[in-house]
């Protein structure tokens, strides 16, 4: 059994520091087993957030060697033999203790976005091919990592002015769903600020559920917003109606 | 100004799975203001890791299917120990608790014709499982959390519940702390719902996550309720073997029920032997022994389990129908399922057992305190039955949401002595204050060993009292823990809490096992392999506190009127 050295944060929203452990590796032991073993061994105050470990929850999301990475998920073996593994909370949010932050905004944002509205005497009727789009996006576990990685949230914070990833493809699954009546084509726009996102994909990268969220959700959603707001034929409309 | 943070409403929920989230959702819809309290973040909980489907009789798949089989089948799962009120009011209710997530926004996965596809599962006679791929649980969290937000439910996130306050007899409020800043919290309420879930981190190897501690089951018991069926604990037959670090990840029923077969290490069907008619798909109880049994007589794969083989199927129908469980073994196992084998072995998934609630309410024997989903006992009898528990929560979620809304309706609240909060909070920061004490860490691994070794799917009258030797002396190390750090997010400081909850009930499993002398469903006594339905096949465990010690005894079972047990007739 090999030794691995893990250099973790330890500290709070004013201080904190790396602090280095020795942990023991087994056959297909992950990071998060390495920081139980920590908190079993070493330090018992070690806060991280977690789960199922089973990569179907997404709360384990932590920065591993600076890749935003769910922990249940990242081999030991995944690193070379001696190599330093650091680990450090994700970082587009505010650190509340060690590897545990405050992710308290996505779930304010969430609340904002129209609720799906089916039409009253639906008969539920819906063919496998048009519940697809939608069940894709659904496989979001919430891990908030396409936040993390956003870099109008990370480098720009403008949590303000931007929903982020996560809820662009929220707001596209109530889009796309067959039975759905609302028009959430304006909220995209003005509140959600869809026209923030530059297409750089690195949200479909770091998504641990593959989920294509900017070929298959943000571009779509940016179309139908083009589609109401640039048309000329709606634009007229809109002048005659005074909206 | 009060020197505790308090909040106040008719109805608190505790706990936010399914049966939680559609508590607090009914009790919200009838007017009561409502307060939903979670260990972890909102969507996190244990429900999003069922896998295979949600029972109900809808019979979109096959049109043969009805309530009355789904009853029977459920009934006969559970070797007829069931509440028989509960396995009722769950099939007859299901199929419309399942058209009510679609109708909130839930996609579940559609036949040719358009309407919800069902799949087959180990002891339902027909397809009846409403499914997603192999993610249902998270798509019925994300379609209840969403409802939830838009409910004008209060959410309380990262919360733990560690006391429920009493006035007299009926149950007044409860008290905790904040896990991020370790301040102590004090929730007043005409009611309270507990959706708290399972027990299955008393165990090493689980499928279960780390806040299945058996909080409510806890305090339930020290609140004065009643617990029932404690004795039984499924095992689920098929959980992940290696690498050691996966060991209990859950496999889902679901590659049976596409088609996955059993082999042991001489390449022979083993199902063959010990349920020829179901084979697979026999019940969880059965299916778990078997592969047990072939283990113990040394023809188990490589790493101790047995093969579990759906590569027959293609690949591609795999990846469409099993996304998660061919994900999960290619990045933890480096195993193909398209291409070969997976290895599995019985994995702690599900306490049948429970508080013991009233079918119609679900009201425990203590007035205020009601408990829907994992956390209450009857509904499954001595073995459930895969796809009944997504069912269960929606079912007896709403119920007991409208019992605890409506027991609240006009009560005023009750103060709260403050000497009581102090006392709690005192006991909750000891482990701080001793100078010296034992790690919880440790306290808890032992444990799990313990239970793994003595409290398992093979029982005897010697192992057992062994393990209840053992659960005594941990309660005793127990009672004195050291930790370092603050309150603040201090997961050592949390385990101390929960730690308590796990010994009660294991000390209950253990104790309701040994009492237990026959082999009904998931409880196997090697020393009583028979089922003896004279008598104790017409009674109910129930673990009850009186006067400061566990006490167990029995209940006879519910008597089923006439025109249901026809039902069972006709089978004969």
């Amino acid at each position: 059994m090999s030794v691995a050295k893990l250099r973790v944060f330890r500290g709070d929203s004013q201080n904190g520091e790396e602090k280095e452990y020795e942990v023991p590796v087994d056959e297909g032991m992950v990071v998060l087993d390495a920081l139980f073993y920590i908190q079993a061994n070493y330090d018992g105050d070690l806060a991280v957030r977690w789960n199922c470990k089973a990569a179907k929850c997404g709360s384990c999301s932590t920065e591993i060697n600076g890749k935003p990475r769910l922990a249940c998920k990242t081999r030991m073996d995944s690193f070379a033999e001696g190599e330093l593994i650091t680990v450090y909370p994700i970082k587009a949010f505010p650190v509340i203790k060690d590897l545990v932050t405050d992710v308290s905004w996505n779930y304010e944002v969430s609340k904002k976005i129209p609720p799906f509205t089916p039409a009253e005497n639906t008969d539920w009727i819906m063919y496998q091919e048009d519940v697809e789009r939608g069940q894709e996006f659904r496989k979001c576990i919430e891990c908030f990592m396409c936040q993390n990685v956003c870099h109008i949230l990370r480098d720009h914070n403008r949590k303000d002015a931007f929903a982020g990833p996560r809820f662009m493809i929220k707001i596209a699954e109530r889009e796309m769903h067959p039975l759905d009546t609302l028009d959430r084509r304006e909220f995209a726009r003005e509140e959600a600020g869809v026209g923030f996102c530059n297409i750089t994909k690195c949200c479909t990268e770091v998504c641990p559920e593959d989920i294509h969220i900017t070929d298959n959700g943000i571009i779509p959603l940016k179309e139908r917003v083009v589609d109401k707001y640039y048309d000329p034929f709606s634009w007229l409309l809109r002048k005659i109606k005074g909206k | 100004m009060e020197k505790y943070e308090t909040h106040t409403y008719d109805v608190i929920v505790i706990g936010a799975g399914g049966a939680g989230l559609r508590a607090a959702i009914e009790s919200s819809a009838r007017g009561a203001s409502t307060g939903l309290i979670c260990k972890s973040l909102l969507g996190k909980a244990h429900t999003v890791m069922a896998e295979g489907g949600v029972a109900a009789a809808l019979a979109n798949v096959d049109n043969k299917d009805s309530w009355e089989t789904h009853f029977k089948d459920t009934m006969k799962g559970g070797k007829m120990l069931n509440n028989w009120q509960m396995a009722l009011f769950h099939a007859k209710e299901a199929p419309e608790r399942v058209r009510e997530l679609e109708y909130w926004g839930a996609l579940f996965d559609r036949t040719k014709d358009g309407t919800i596809n069902q799949r087959a599962f180990g002891g339902h006679t027909w397809k009846r499982l409403a499914h997603v791929g192999d993610r249902t649980g998270l798509e019925m969290i994300r379609t209840l959390q969403e409802k939830g937000i838009h409910s004008g439910i209060d959410v309380h996130m990262e919360c733990t519940i560690t006391h429920l306050i009493k006035d007299g007899d009926s149950v007044t409020g409860a008290f905790g702390y904040w896990r991020e800043s370790g301040k102590f919290v004090l929730f007043r309420a005409n009611s309270i719902v507990l959706a708290t879930g399972g027990v299955g981190k008393a165990y090493k190897y689980t499928s279960n996550s780390w806040e299945y501690t058996g909080d409510g089951h806890s305090m339930a018991y020290e609140a004065g309720a009643e617990l029932v069926d404690m004795e039984f604990i499924q095992f689920h037959p098929t959980g992940m073997v290696w690498p050691p670090s996966v060991r209990g990840i859950l496999v889902t029923e679901a590659v049976r029920g596409e088609g996955g077969i059993l082999r042991n290490s001489n390449g022979e069907r083993f199902m063959e032997k010990y349920d020829p008619e179901r084979m697979e798909l026999s019940t969880r109880d059965v299916v778990a022994r078997s592969i047990y049994t072939e283990v113990e007589e040394g023809r188990g794969s490589p790493h101790g389990g047995a093969f579990l083989d759906v590569s027959h199927r293609g690949a591609d129908y795999v990846k469409r129908k099993l996304p998660s469980m061919y994900h999960q073994f290619m990045e933890f196992a480096d195993i193909d399922i398209t291409k070969g084998p997976m290895e599995v072995f019985p994995t702690t998934h599900y306490v049948m057992g429970g508080v013991k609630v009233d079918a119609e309410t679900c009201s425990s024997t203590v007035p205020g305190l009601f408990a829907a989903g994992e956390v209450a006992g009857g509904m499954h009898g001595a073995n459930r039955l895969g796809g009944n528990s997504l069912s269960d929560l929606l079912v007896f979620g709403r119920r007991a949401g409208e019992g605890a809304a409506d027991y609240a309706n006009g009560k005023s609240h009750a103060s709260v002595p403050t000497e009581l909060l102090e006392k709690f909070t005192n006991e909750l920061l000891e482990p701080f204050n001793n100078t010296t004490g034992e790690n919880p860490y440790t306290i808890h691994q032992d444990l799990q060993d313990v239970m793994q070794r003595y409290i398992g799917v093979f029982r005897t009258e010697e192992n057992i009292s062994k393990g209840i030797e053992k659960i005594e002396a941990l309660k005793h190390r127990a009672k004195t823990l050291k930790i370092e750090g603050s309150v603040m997010f201090n997961p050592g400081w949390h385990l101390c809490r929960d730690l308590k909850s796990m010994l009660i009930v294991s000390e209950a499993l253990a104790r309701c096992a040994l009492a237990r002398k026959e082999s009904r469903g998931a409880h196997s006594r090697v020393d009583y392999p028979e089922s003896d339905d004279e008598v104790l096949g017409k009674l109910n465990s129930v673990v009850a506190l009186k006067n400061g010690e566990m006490d167990v005894g029995t209940r006879p079972i519910m008597q089923m009127p006439e025109e249901f047990l026809k039902l069972f007739m006709e089978d004969k």
